[in-house]
């Protein structure tokens, strides 16, 4: 009895002290001037990078009329006597890869994700999940590599009529690039299934796959499809792949065995050669970033509007 | 708690054990092990046709598992061994050639927590309809409107059947569930603690309910409310350290057990 009352009170002497001083929560008004200071900084960086792209943007459209961009359909920017800037062959270009690699990744990142979530044991998804990490780690550099080297050698060897740059290898690599973005969103809408929800449904006799297929994707539905979204718009983003295996020729035929430019390898194109400051080509990747700029904002916003709505279901 | 039992039975004391009906379900010496924990020990039991069987016993006696057992649920639970045979209607529920689908289209099941599909209140009763091939959407209209009537909810539903099921309330849902379990119109109905998840308007209606059900359908319900057993079933089966104890007609458990232990759990002095 008598211990515990002195220790008490040395314990509050000792508060007594930490209160005295006066240094006792100094600290709790300046963590969130600190907090909020940095929070500015990103978002202040991220208006800047818009502003920027937004202003570049209208130079460029001072020297070529936007009609021109929007309505022309070639796209010769370094022609010496006859440039034009019509973006719709780098859309034609970024959609046939985009359109490639969702045919690649969509079916492939399902099958993977329902596998995991739905049937493999732990043993296996202890194995595959490093696995798709490491995939979805890798630099897309190498992803360039490899298609130029490994890919595009081995559809020519079975197709010769492929030509050395074209769409279907980059494509095909660009859809083992975003399947991890497949698989691991689309592991993540299913599991939030309630077993519970399973077990209604294989209590009444259905099948394993029946309960699959009818119960758990149909809940997880806006799941896999802004995870499916999502993955695409990285898909329009991807530049290195391209710019390594796609070749440079803007075209907007949709034919798929030849070379051709998408929107982000032209803008390498631009920044890796020497078009000096204040030309039409400097500010033409302003423009056509703008353009990018916008399709990915899109994408991704329908993605979280997707989420969300999924979010809601439990 | 016992005495207010003994009380309502004093009202009509012979329950006529009337003509012995066809058996739907035959225990016979039946164990059962999550790895080497032997939940089920030696279990034998014989359910009648058109009967509510009540399950009773405290916690973690192993009424879940012999339940889940019936239906084959207990597959889906790794590490888990079994011995003993169980028929069904005289079908070995463990041969190969009684498929576990089949075992599940004739035994429907009710869970302790009500676990509608995220789908329409229509789509819930019309999924096993679905899944087993009957398309015909005259009948399935039928059978959604009828389930929904036997489950005592159609009047509560009949004007939204087509928003989510995800609306209703705890009570509405446990019904909906009961509503989709009857949509094949099984011959035997599994419920594991329907009720304890709901607020006791919803269990009584859920009580009521199955005394209706019992006219058409075998059913089997595990309950840790032993005045709920007392109110609802034909027979009772007290569980205890994964063993039968006693089974009987309930008005015999509950007014002349012969085992102390059943007496000792009925007037509340464990579990
Ligand atoms: N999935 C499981 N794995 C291992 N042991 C379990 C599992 N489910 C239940 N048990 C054990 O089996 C015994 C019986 O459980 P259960 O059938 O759920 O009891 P009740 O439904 O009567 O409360 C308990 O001791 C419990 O801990
Ligand atoms: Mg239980």
């Amino acid at each position: 009895m008598k211990t515990n009352e002195t220790e008490k009170s040395s314990i509050q002497s000792m508060l007594d002290k930490k209160y005295r001083d006066g240094r006792a929560g100094r600290g709790e008004k300046i963590i969130p001037v600190l907090l909020f200071l940095m929070a500015a900084v990103s978002v202040a960086t991220t208006i800047g990078i818009v502003l920027t792209l937004i202003i570049e943007t209208f130079s460029f459209f001072k020297q070529i009329p936007i009609t021109e961009f929007f309505t022309e359909t070639e796209w010769y920017p370094f022609s010496e006597t006859q440039a034009t800037y019509g973006i719709l062959p780098l859309i034609v270009g970024t959609l046939k890869i985009t359109l490639i690699a969702g045919v690649t990744a969509i079916p492939i990142g399902l099958a993977v994700a329902i596998y995991l979530s739905e049937y493999a044991s732990r043993r296996v998804t202890k194995v595959m999940k490093p696995v798709l990490e490491v995939l979805a780690g890798v630099p897309t550099i190498v992803y360039g590599f490899f298609a130029l080297t490994f890919v595009t050698p081995l559809i020519r060897s079975l197709f010769p009529s492929v030509e050395m740059f074209n769409a279907i290898s980059p494509g095909i690599v660009v859809g083992i690039m975003i399947i991890p973005t497949v698989v691991s969103l689309s592991v993540d809408a299913l599991s939030s299934v309630p077993t519970a929800v399973r077990q209604g449904s294989l209590a009444l006799g259905a099948t394993k796959w029946e309960t699959t297929w009818r119960v758990a994707i149909p809940a997880a539905l806006s799941g896999i499809i802004a995870s499916i979204v999502l993955a695409l718009s990285r898909a329009i983003g991807e530049t290195m792949i391209v710019s390594i295996a796609a070749g440079s020729t803007p075209t907007a035929s949709l034919e798929l065995t030849s070379s051709l430019q998408t929107m982000t390898s032209y803008i390498v194109q631009v920044t890796g050669g020497d078009a000096g400051y204040g030309t039409t080509i400097y500010y033409s990747i302003y423009a056509v970033g703008f353009t990018l700029f916008l399709f990915t904002l899109f994408m991704n916003m329908l993605a979280q509007r997707i989420s969300k709505r999924f979010r809601e279901a439990y | 708690m016992a005495l207010a039992v003994v009380e309502r039975r004093v009202d009509n004391p012979v329950e006529q054990p009337s003509v012995e009906r066809p058996v739907v379900y035959n225990t016979s010496g039946c164990n059962l092990w999550y790895g080497d924990h032997h939940a089920l020990k030696n279990i034998n039991l014989e359910m009648r046709e058109k009967e509510v069987t009540a399950i009773i016993g405290p916690s973690g006696c192993g009424k879940s598992t012999y339940i889940k057992t019936l239906n084959r649920m207990i597959d889906l639970v790794p590490n888990v061994r079994t011995s003993g045979t169980i028929e069904y209607r005289g079908r070995d529920i463990f041969s190969k050639e009684f498929r576990v689908e089949e075992l599940r289209t004739r035994v429907g099941m009710v869970f302790q927590k009500p676990n509608p599909f995220p789908k329409s209140i229509f789509e819930n009763v019309a999924f096993s309809l679905r899944i087993h091939g009957i398309k015909n959407k005259k009948l399935v209209h039928e059978r959604v409107e009828k389930s929904l009537r036997q489950a005592a909810i159609w009047d509560e539903v009949k004007d939204r059947l087509h928003e989510n099921a995800y609306g209703l309330s705890g009570g509405q849902q446990q019904r909906l569930c009961i509503a989709r379990s009857l949509a094949l119109e099984p011959d035997v109905l599994l419920m594991d603690e329907p009720t304890s998840a709901l607020d006791p308007v919803s269990t009584l209606k859920v009580e009521e309910l199955v005394h209706e059900l019992k006219e058409k359908y075998s059913i089997i319900i595990v309950t840790h409310n032993m005045q709920q057993a007392a109110r609802i079933s034909d027979k009772t089966a007290f569980f205890l350290n994964g063993e039968v104890v006693e089974y009987d007609t309930t008005d015999k458990i509950f007014n002349r057990p012969s085992d102390s232990r059943t007496e000792d759990y009925i007037s509340g002095r464990f579990g």
